[in-house]
């Protein structure tokens, strides 16, 4: 149960998206979470649908798999919408007691709902398309220019690298002492709130536990393997920018153009 | 005694990825046996092993243990985990509390016993691994060596008072000494205790010196399933299924195909050393 978390899953493919320098999609990413936010009108919104949509096409990842991934934030969105429902003032259109709806309130459900949808289905193509390890390069080429005032890109990204590597097998270590003290007649399903705290107890012992000592022996290795930070170093497969990515730059860089404009004349 | 029907565990069924672990698996072990299983990596002994204790629920079949059907839905979990003990592979990477005596407290205080009983249980199972109870009763698990942090985690299981005690692995990873003393640990407390004891190796020689009966899994079926003579008279077959001989039954094998003139059924050193001897006459 616990292995069915998709957090930044990525879902090998072989298409153009996949394809792309992870530069220019992370860029990309970033650039029409910016548009998601200038949006004002549903007009615009459908601007952004087709966009994305001709992305998931593109890329070839199965809807099941993003649908899989939005699973978790549902509550959270749910939450943002109801909140959103009740609480705006505004022209009444339903009203119990202290409730009521509201014209403007039940647009701004709408419009948020909406913007949290696409933002996550939007970052989460980027995560899918990407391998981990060129997600980390990509951040770290784009950060090397603050190297200058002192920004540790390199460090980063390797600790991002490590982090990202280690989700599996920490997963993996939390369901073996799971079942190691249930096999000791552990039961973390029953009882208040304090109780379940309590009862967690076993389980993070043991898992900060195997955390250090997996950080101290990676440490090792790397040390036994002489890595020294990222001085003049080069790599075995260095990120081009090739004309597709190009492309993909103007098109991104043509739909904020368009969000921007419609937002300004409509 | 433990009676296994048709088991059968099939991971994310109906899945594009559904792996068969466990294929139409059954066997009986008799009360006070002492039984070995053997099997290549990925074989499904872990899987197995996790049946027996209701971790997992099989797909289909049944495991009755002296007459309680725990695959049935009905049975309650804690009945189960008290009649069957399963002490994990590196069992010492459970230890959680600040003491050693509060850590082998925590299987029989989930049992929901009394204080006395708890103490008393953690007094003889700390003294059953061959610890000293006073010694080490407000030490830090964590201060213990490899060996004894072992010896703390299996005193952990075994304050539950299991009928059947399955271990997974019990030495990996220890060394010769530590590996020596856990599994006469192991023998001491069988014949102390009298229960059915099931324990996982990848030592040939430990399995044929130790166990009563021994099982053999091979791509999640029951390969073979006899006593250790059985078992290792069948050279060809483990050999096709990666897996090994004693060493002095392997060196008997080969003693055989020069033409010596010895018996196959030779599992142990001493065993072996007497049937050579045997053939030059003293």
């Amino acid at each position: 149960m616990i292995r069915d978390i998709t957090l930044g899953q990525y879902y090998p493919g072989n298409s153009v998206i996949h394809k792309l320098d992870p530069r220019v999609k992370i860029l990309a990413a970033l650039l029409y979470i910016v548009a998601l936010f200038v949006v004002d009108n549903f007009s615009g919104f459908i601007v952004a649908i087709v966009l994305l949509e001709a992305v998931i096409i593109i890329s070839r990842v199965p809807r099941k798999y993003i649908w899989r991934g939005l699973k978790p934030v549902l509550i959270i969105i749910a939450f943002t919408l109801i909140v959103n429902i009740f609480m705006v003032r505004g022209e009444v259109l339903w009203q119990f007691g202290v409730l009521h709806i509201t014209r403007e309130g039940l647009r701004t459900a709408a419009f948020v709902g909406i913007r949290l949808v696409l933002l996550i289905i939007g970052s989460s193509m980027l995560t899918l398309t990407t391998r981990p390890i060129g997600l980390t390069d990509g951040i770290e080429a784009l950060l090397s220019p603050f190297k200058k005032i002192g920004l540790p890109a390199h460090e980063l990204a390797m600790m991002m690298t490590i982090a990202l590597r280690f989700i599996p097998t920490l997963l993996e270590e939390t369901d073996k002492i799971i079942k190691a003290q249930q096999a000791r007649g552990a039961d973390f399903e029953s009882g208040n709130i304090l109780r379940r705290a309590k009862a967690l107890i076993p389980i993070l012992v043991p898992l900060f536990i195997s955390a250090f000592r997996i950080a101290q022996d990676l440490a090792m290795a790397m040390e036994a393997r002489c890595y020294g930070g990222d001085v003049k170093r080069t790599r075995m497969n260095a990120m081009v920018f090739a004309r597709r990515d190009l492309i993909a730059s103007i098109i991104f860089c043509a739909f904020l153009a368009l969000i921007v404009l419609q937002r300004v004349l409509l | 005694m433990i009676e296994v029907k048709n088991l059968t565990h099939v991971y994310n069924e109906g899945l594009p990825h559904e792996t068969t672990a466990l294929d139409d698996i059954s066997f009986r072990i008799e009360d006070g046996s002492f039984v070995g299983i053997i099997g290549h990596t990925g074989s499904g002994k872990s899987t197995l092993l996790q049946h027996l204790n209701g971790l997992l629920k099989p797909s289909s079949g049944t495991i009755v243990i002296d007459g309680v059907d725990i695959t049935d839905s009905h049975t309650k979990m804690l009945d189960i985990r008290r009649k069957v003990g399963l002490v994990f592979q590196y069992p010492e990477y459970q230890l959680f509390e600040e003491t050693v005596a509060k850590d082998v407290a925590f299987g029989p205080s989930n049992l929901g016993l009394g204080q006395e009983e708890i103490d008393e249980r953690v007094r003889r199972s700390i003294e059953l691994v061959g610890l000293d109870y006073n010694h080490v009763k407000d030490t830090s698990p964590f201060e213990l060596s490899g060996g004894q942090k072992r010896r703390v985690a299996i005193a952990g299981v075994l304050a539950m008072e299991p009928e059947v005690l399955v271990l997974d692995e019990p030495t990996a990873g220890l060394n010769p000494k530590a590996h020596f003393d856990i599994l006469k640990m192991v023998q001491d407390i069988h014949v102390r205790e009298h229960n059915i004891t099931i324990f996982v190796s990848h030592n040939m020689n430990d399995i044929a010196r130790m166990s009563d009966q021994v099982l053999v899994i091979h791509k999640g079926r029951l390969a073979m399933n006899g006593t250790p003579a059985e078992v290792f008279a069948r050279e060809e077959e483990l050999k096709s299924m990666g897996l090994a001989l004693p060493e002095a039954t392997e060196i008997i094998s080969q003693l055989r195909r020069e033409g010596m003139d010895l018996p196959q059924d030779c599992l142990t050193v001493d065993q072996a050393a007497e049937a050579i001897a045997a053939v030059f006459g003293k």
